[in-house]
This record gives structure tokens, C-alpha cells and sequence, in this order.
């Protein structure tokens, strides 16, 4: 239980008459407790959550193909991507939290929407494996992430076309939630695991959660000058002996 | 078997923005008054702290104030011959959850509907002829006036101290405003908001077009305000994390910024979160509502007995909860009879994406709140001779910078790979001096025989009832719509300097993944006839005149504006007949 809903039942059951578990009677007053309901849970560094080394490996690869390092940002790999993926796979994403799951499961028209039965970790568990058996079987044995950059390009290009079959796995739909996830590992808060040191947002010069910027709206066609700030604030707020 | 509460005098279902009016309106009756709601409870400080608030995957992405498929969703088909599909994650539309309902996570997009879209199939018929209209069409007058609805748009304006520019008051009409809005009672209570870069440009270009470009009337306070229930909004910062978003700062006007502080206090008033409400409980003549049962989160029942209900649910919880409590006729859609599911519709939106020289514009796209922005209304409803383009309904269109968010806007010229070195350099290159207007083109989808709610046969929700179903496409008066009022707003963009303008047409079918808006309107229409409306022009079911249902469930169809002020000013006009009507006379308020 995250501490949302255990403040939840505790709300409920300071402010209720009739128990009704998380559900609460509220009268009287605004409900209160002393703490956020929901704070927001920091991704830290370290072993692999989700991922076997080998997938990995790969994921690694992957995103320094999907966004490659340039003389002056960082690709994929080193901003993080793959670690933010990992932690999202091992959490509510990767078990398709909250997402409706009762079959029958019929395959239907593209305007209704997906209809898979695996779920985000099953997609990529299955993708990974399907993308280094097409790598193996063309290129004498070689896993994805032991070919040279060229021979990666083109791997993924035949899979984002639909010309690489996986075994058990649409190849396709498995691109498909690279391209969607691999940006938000680059773009999203660096709480998330990816994003590191705010390299997404410094590129294109998104100043993250500053929340005011009523002294700069009316400045129009002005460059707005100053750093990102992350939701876990920026790095030279912190001594550096104490960094992380 | 369902635990008894004590009586009620009124019991109302989903504690959103009409339920909120709602209640409060009548706990300041003196009736005994409880809301239930699904959803948690949400307070500004411990649910959307300013630290924490602008969570772009979590919030936007991850949708965590939203309603999660798993507590229930849809099924979904284009076309009668289809078998509909479940909605397994949120797409085209998304629905909310939780105390404040989608006043929580809103633009804050505060506008009125046009005189003549209360009276539309009269007003269309008298300009253009009957045969004008395509034969499936099934618009319908709502049984209301643009003039009785006005006192109550006011009241939600300055419940919410819009910032505006009146552009019409008591026909009167002001430079600078829209001056196709209606005659209004005063000028909204707070000025505009200031407007970044982008929007500037367009309203001079639009100008230089022979266009009248005034601000968006918008939720969020241009500065401090205190609203005649005593509660105070401060001044938005445009942290550009308003939409999808809870406001950290009290500055959008929402439930928890303008009713509930003051509502909480009223002793005759109680809500209950975390519990659902599975259905509305009749009597043996099934012509009078006896209460509400409803599930907590431990999957016990309840019964809430009350005197008066009032259901003020999502559009289409509201149509479900009808149809599977038995109220009204179901809407068949072969047969053409029954009226519950019927005139359901959605929006027909498009966007425009232009990219102007990086060397010579800087937007600073994330300076922006839900509602900035410049537009135009010359195209909306019938402000246009429609005559020679062959189909009817529109809307407005503007240059509304809602926001900068990188996962979501990112705009690379149509082209460009979607991934790879090409695409990072053309994001880089591109991130400041793109626009994607959060809101472009935001035209009406009018109602159609074969656009409606019903049941689903075969997929259920976690307590085991009939998911809802939804069939709709978009008809070719629509696509012919969205053509034409994509090519004019594109004109404007042009003029403005961009060196690439690229059209997103909204195209037929139907697509259930692609995000539109989430103004589902219709299914339990208001009329003036039991045969093809569920309401009364009083939101009173016709069938079970003790029940009044709110929202824009009531909307016969939907015009080409956003929905909540006209939403809002419904719910007071209701909540003014319960109180001087319904409450001398309780039963039937016309005579069917």
C-alpha cells in the first residue's frame, strides 16, 4: 500500500461516522492531513529492476540509436533513457496498471484501439528477444547490441517497417512503444530515472517546473535565460561532495 | 444486500462542477443534502502542490487524476455493423475522477454557446431551408433561450472570475471583444490575461485579415479575486502545466477554488468519496427514484434514501446510470424510438502546425496557462453564410498557448524521421520557434441517427455491469466542416510569417485513440418533446420527475465551443427551478 491510500483510510477514519473502508464521510470540514497524499517516488541508480543484463545491453544500444549522441547533448543511453524504461517497466507501466483487461481479447479496427493481451513488460521482454534473434539469424550470430551503429540503424529500420517478423510479438507495435517511451525517458522529470542532469530539457531550452513566469509573459521575442530546475531541484544547489 | 442509510432530503451523484452548484444551491435551501463520489477527494495542497504539481509523465502522461479503464470504460465501434471494442487505455477523450471532477484538470476554456445554437434546427431551417440539413441529421432545439441561460452564465463567470473581453454588453457591442457572443449583463470580472509572443502575432495577423481577434475567455485569474461566496483565486503564473493538470497555485478556478471551501461549511451538507454509485433505486411504480444504491471500496453496498436525486455524473455515466436503472426509453437506433443513448456527440477539432525561422522567433512555448491565447469567431456556428459551402455547424479557432511540455510538444516539420540524429537536431531546432496551438480549430459535431449510447452485449465492468457502448463516426457535414475552418485558420498562420504551415485536417473514421477533447456531450437530451428528449427544459427527467440530470449529457448537440460555461449556467438554471418551482410543487414541472 502506498502512503496515499494509507492516509486515505486514516482521513476516513478521523473524519467518518459509518466505516466504509477508503471511502470517507466528509462534513464539516475540508479533510486535512499533514503531509502530501501522493508525493512522488525518486528513481535512483543502480542494478537493473526489470531488465536482464542482456536486455540491457540491448535497451542501451536502442536508445543511443532512437536518439543518438551529438557533439553537444548526450544520446539516449547516457541521458538515462534505458534506466527510466527499466523502473517504468518494473512499476504500474509495465503491469498495465489501471488499464482494462477483460477479455474476450478480438482483434478489431485501428480506430478501436489497442487490444493486445501483454502488457507493457511482456512487449518489451518479448521485443528484446525477438529483435536479437533477427539480429543473430542475419548477421552470423551477433546480438543487436554487438553490431556496429550502420548494422543497428538498419536492423531497427526493418522492424519499424514491418519487414522484421518476431516470433510471438507484433516487431512493429514493439517500435512503436520504443518511439513513445525512449522521448519520454529524455523529456520527463529526471525523478523518473532518465532526463539526467535536465540534458533533454537543456537542448531545446525548457526550463522544467520554475511554475512563474508572470515577469517574463510579456517579454516577447526574448530568450527566457535562465537553467532548468527538476522537481528534485538542480544539481549545483547541492554541495558536490554530496551529490546523489 | 445493501446497508440502509438514513434519509436524505437530496442525494446528488459525482461531486463535480454541477454538483458542486448544484449542492450548494440547495444545501442554501435548507435541504438536507449528500454528494457521492467515486473518486477520492482532492485538496490543492496535499493532491497538486506547486512542488510536485508539474509532473509531465504523471500527470499528462500517466494520467493519474483521471478515471483508470479498470474502474470502468467503454466499448467502442464506427458503425452499427461493427462489434464494439473495449477501450483498454484512454484515447479520444478522458474521463474524470475524483471530487472537482474534470473542473480539476480543465483549460479553464470559459465560454458561452451563441444565441442561435439554443434554437438550432429552427434558426437553420428558417435561413436555409429544411433540405439544406443532411437527412440524418437529428439537431434539435433545446427547449431553452440563449436570454433565459445569460443571468446564469453570468453567475458561473464570477463564481470562476473569468478573465475576458466582453465583446457584447446588452448589445452593445466593445472593440476588442467577440462581437458575435451574446448580449451579456456585464463585462467578466477580471481583465485578460497578458498575452505571450505567439498569440500577438495572431491577432495581428488575423486582423490584417479582416478579422475581430479577441483574448480567450479563461479560468485563470489575471489577477487576485474573491468570488461573492468569499473564496479567493490568486493570480496565474503560467507555469504552462494547467491542462491535465491540478493548479498548485489556486489560480484556475475549479471546485476546490470556488464552491467547496464555502460548501464544506454548510452544516446540512456531507460527501462521501471512494464510493460508486451502481444505480438509481425507483419504486414499484418505477415513476418516482427512492434514492441511490452505491459500492465503497471494499465492495459493500449501500442504499442512500433520499427525496430528490440528482445525477451530475461524466456525460456518459450519466446516460449508464439511466440505462441501467431502468429510466426512460433505451434509444433504438433501427427503430428510431426510445431517447436514452440518443443525440450523443463529440467535437470535431484540427490543428494547424507551423514553423517559423529559429533566427528570427523565440516563443518560449511553456509561458502559458489552459486558456491564453488569441481567437476568432467569424467562423463558428452560423456567424458565416453557410450557403455556398454546402455544410452547417463551425467553430472558433485561436492560437492558445497552453503549453511547452516536451513529451507532448515537440513539433518536427512533416518529414522529418521519427527518430534518429535527424529528428533530434529537428526538435532542437525547432522546440522555440514551432507553434501547436493547444487549442486550433474547435469545431461542433452535430447529432445523427446513428451516433448514439447504448448498452454493450457482451463486455462488463469490475461489479459485473454492461460496459456503455459507443457508436460513433464522423459524417461528411463535419469533415467538409473541419476543411473549411482548417484552411482559414492556416491562412492566418501564413500571414503571420511561418515559412511552413502543416494542415491536420480531423479525417473520417472516427478514431478512438486520437485525443480530441473530452466535451462528450448528449445521450439524455433536454426538449421540449418526452418522444425525442429525456429532460425537460428544466434538466427534470420526463419519466421520473423527482430526478434531474446535469451536465452535458443534456446538450442536443454540441456546438462549437468548449462546454463548461454552458454546462454550469444549466446547472444553476436547474438548481433556480428546483428552488422556486419544484420545491413548492414537488413533481412534474411541465405537462408532457
Amino acid at each position: 500500500m502506498r502512503r496515499r491510500s494509507f492516509l486515505l483510510s486514516l482521513a476516513a477514519s478521523l473524519v467518518s461516522t459509518t466505516s466504509l473502508s477508503r471511502a470517507a464521510l466528509i462534513h464539516d470540514r475540508v479533510p486535512w492531513a499533514p503531509h502530501p497524499n501522493s508525493a512522488p517516488e525518486m528513481e535512483r541508480l543502480g542494478p537493473w529492476q526489470f531488465f536482464t543484463a542482456d536486455e540491457a545491453r540491448a535497451m542501451e544500444a536502442i536508445v543511443d540509436r532512437i536518439i543518438p549522441p551529438d557533439p553537444e547533448t548526450p544520446g539516449g543511453k547516457e541521458a538515462g533513457c534505458a534506466v527510466f524504461i527499466d523502473r517504468q517497466l518494473k512499476g504500474g507501466y509495465g503491469a498495465n496498471e489501471g488499464l482494462y483487461t477483460l477479455g474476450p481479447y478480438i482483434k478489431g479496427a485501428k480506430e478501436q484501439g489497442p487490444q493486445s493481451q501483454l502488457s507493457h513488460a511482456e512487449l518489451y521482454r518479448k521485443g528484446l528477444a525477438g529483435l536479437d534473434t533477427f539480429c543473430r539469424s542475419s548477421h552470423g550470430g551477433k546480438p543487436f547490441a554487438e553490431l556496429s551503429t550502420d548494422e543497428q540503424d538498419a536492423a531497427l529500420k526493418k522492424v519499424e517497417a514491418g519487414e522484421a517478423k518476431f516470433d510471438g510479438v507484433d516487431g512493429q507495435g514493439f517500435f512503436s512503444a520504443l518511439l513513445k517511451d525512449v522521448p519520454e525517458g529524455f523529456f520527463s522529470d529526471p525523478i523518473h530515472g532518465g532526463n539526467r542532469d535536465m540534458v533533454g530539457w537543456k537542448m531545446i531550452g525548457f526550463p522544467g517546473i520554475r511554475y512563474d513566469y508572470r515577469d517574463w509573459v510579456k517579454r516577447h521575442n526574448e530568450r527566457y535565460p535562465y537553467p532548468p530546475v527538476s522537481i528534485a531541484g538542480r544539481a549545483d544547489w547541492t554541495p558536490k561532495n554530496r551529490e546523489r | 444486500m445493501a446497508r440502509k442509510l438514513p434519509r436524505k432530503d437530496v442525494v446528488i451523484v459525482g461531486l463535480g462542477w454541477t454538483g458542486s452548484i448544484m449542492a450548494y444551491e440547495i444545501a442554501g435551501a435548507g435541504l438536507d443534502v449528500v454528494a457521492i463520489e467515486r473518486g477520492p477527494w482532492r485538496n490543492t495542497a496535499t493532491d497538486f502542490p506547486p512542488g510536485y504539481a508539474a509532473d509531465e509523465l504523471r500527470y499528462r502522461i500517466r494520467h493519474e487524476l483521471f478515471l483508470r479503464p479498470d474502474q470502468t470504460t467503454f466499448t467502442f465501434r464506427n458503425k452499427m455493423s461493427q462489434t464494439a471494442l473495449p477501450i483498454r487505455s484512454w484515447g479520444a477523450f478522458m474521463p474524470p475522477n475524483g471530487v472537482g471532477g474534470g473542473g480539476v484538470h480543465w483549460n479553464a476554456e470559459t465560454w458561452r454557446f451563441l444565441p442561435s445554437d439554443f434554437v438550432l434546427r429552427k434558426h437553420l431551417t428558417e435561413r436555409y431551408g429544411a433540405n439544406f440539413l443532411p437527412e440524418d441529421m437529428t439537431i434539435q432545439d433545446w427547449g431553452i433561450t440563449y436570454d433565459e441561460l445569460e443571468p446564469h452564465y453570468d453567475r458561473f463567470e464570477y463564481l470562476c472570475g473569468t478573465s475576458g473581453q466582453a465583446g457584447n454588453v446588452k448589445g452593445k457591442i466593445i472593440e476588442g471583444g467577440n462581437p458575435f457572443e451574446g448580449p451579456r449583463s456585464r463585462p467578466y470580472p477580471n481583465p485578460p490575461q497578458d498575452q505571450p509572443f505567439s498569440p500577438t502575432l495572431f491577432a495581428k495577423a488575423a486582423h490584417d485579415l479582416g478579422y475581430k481577434p479577441f483574448p480567450q475567455p479563461s479560468g485563470n485569474m489575471s489577477r487576485a479575486y474573491q468570488n461573492p461566496l468569499g473564496v479567493r483565486l490568486g493570480p496565474c503564473t503560467y507555469c504552462g502545466f494547467c491542462e491535465w493538470f491540478g493548479c498548485g497555485n489556486y489560480s484556475k478556478a475549479s471546485p476546490q477554488t470556488t464552491i467547496l471551501p464555502a460548501l464544506i461549511r454548510k452544516p446540512n451538507f456531507s460527501a462521501r468519496d471512494n464510493s460508486e454509485v451502481v444505480r438509481i433505486d425507483l419504486d414499484g411504480t418505477g415513476k418516482r427514484a427512492t434514492g441511490v444504491t452505491f459500492v465503497d471500496t471494499d465492495g459493500n453496498e449501500w442504499e442512500q434514501p433520499a427525496d430528490l436525486v440528482v445525477l451530475s455524473a461524466y456525460t456518459i455515466f450519466n446516460v449508464q446510470l439511466l440505462l441501467l436503472s431502468g429510466i426512460g426509453k433505451p434509444y433504438d437506433a433501427q427503430a428510431n424510438t426510445g431517447v436514452i443513448g440518443r443525440n450523443f456527440t463529440h467535437q470535431t477539432t484540427s490543428d494547424v502546425v507551423s514553423f517559423f525561422d529559429p533566427a528570427k522567433f523565440v516563443f518560449n512555448p511553456f509561458i502559458a496557462s489552459g486558456a491564453i491565447g488569441t481567437c476568432i469567431d467569424e467562423f463558428n456556428g452560423d456567424n458565416f453564410d453557410h450557403g455556398p459551402h454546402g455544410f452547417v455547424g463551425g467553430g472558433y479557432m485561436g492560437q492558445v498557448q497552453t503549453n511547452g511540455r516536451p513529451i507532448e510538444t515537440t513539433p518536427v516539420p512533416p518529414g522529418t524521421p521519427l527518430w534518429g540524429a535527424q529528428w533530434k537536431k529537428a526538435v532542437k531546432e525547432n522546440y522555440q520557434s514551432a507553434l501547436k496551438p493547444g487549442t486550433g480549430v474547435h469545431g461542433s459535431m452535430y447529432s445523427y441517427r446513428d451516433v448514439y449510447v447504448d448498452l454493450d452485449p457482451t463486455y462488463k465492468d469490475r461489479f459485473g455491469r454492461p460496459l456503455a457502448r459507443i457508436t460513433m463516426d464522423f459524417h461528411d457535414n463535419e469533415i467538409k466542416q473541419n476543411k473549411f475552418l482548417t484552411d482559414k485558420f492556416a491562412e492566418i498562420f501564413q500571414a503571420m510569417g511561418a515559412r511552413q504551415v502543416h494542415k491536420e485536417y480531423r479525417k473520417g473514421p472516427y478514431d478512438i485513440t486520437k485525443y480530441q477533447t473530452t466535451h462528450l456531450c448528449g445521450g439524455a437530451i433536454m426538449g421540449t418533446d418526452p418522444a425525442t428528449s429525456a429532460l425537460n427544459r428544466y434538466l427534470q427527467s420526463w419519466d421520473v420527475p423527482n430526478l434531474f440530470v446535469l451536465g452535458a449529457s443534456a446538450f442536443p448537440q454540441n456546438a462549437g465551443y468548449n462546454p463548461t460555461g454552458t454546462v454550469a449556467a444549466l446547472a444553476y438554471w436547474a438548481a433556480d427551478a428546483i428552488h422556486g418551482k419544484y420545491l413548492k410543487n414537488p413533481g412534474q414541472l411541465i405537462n408532457g
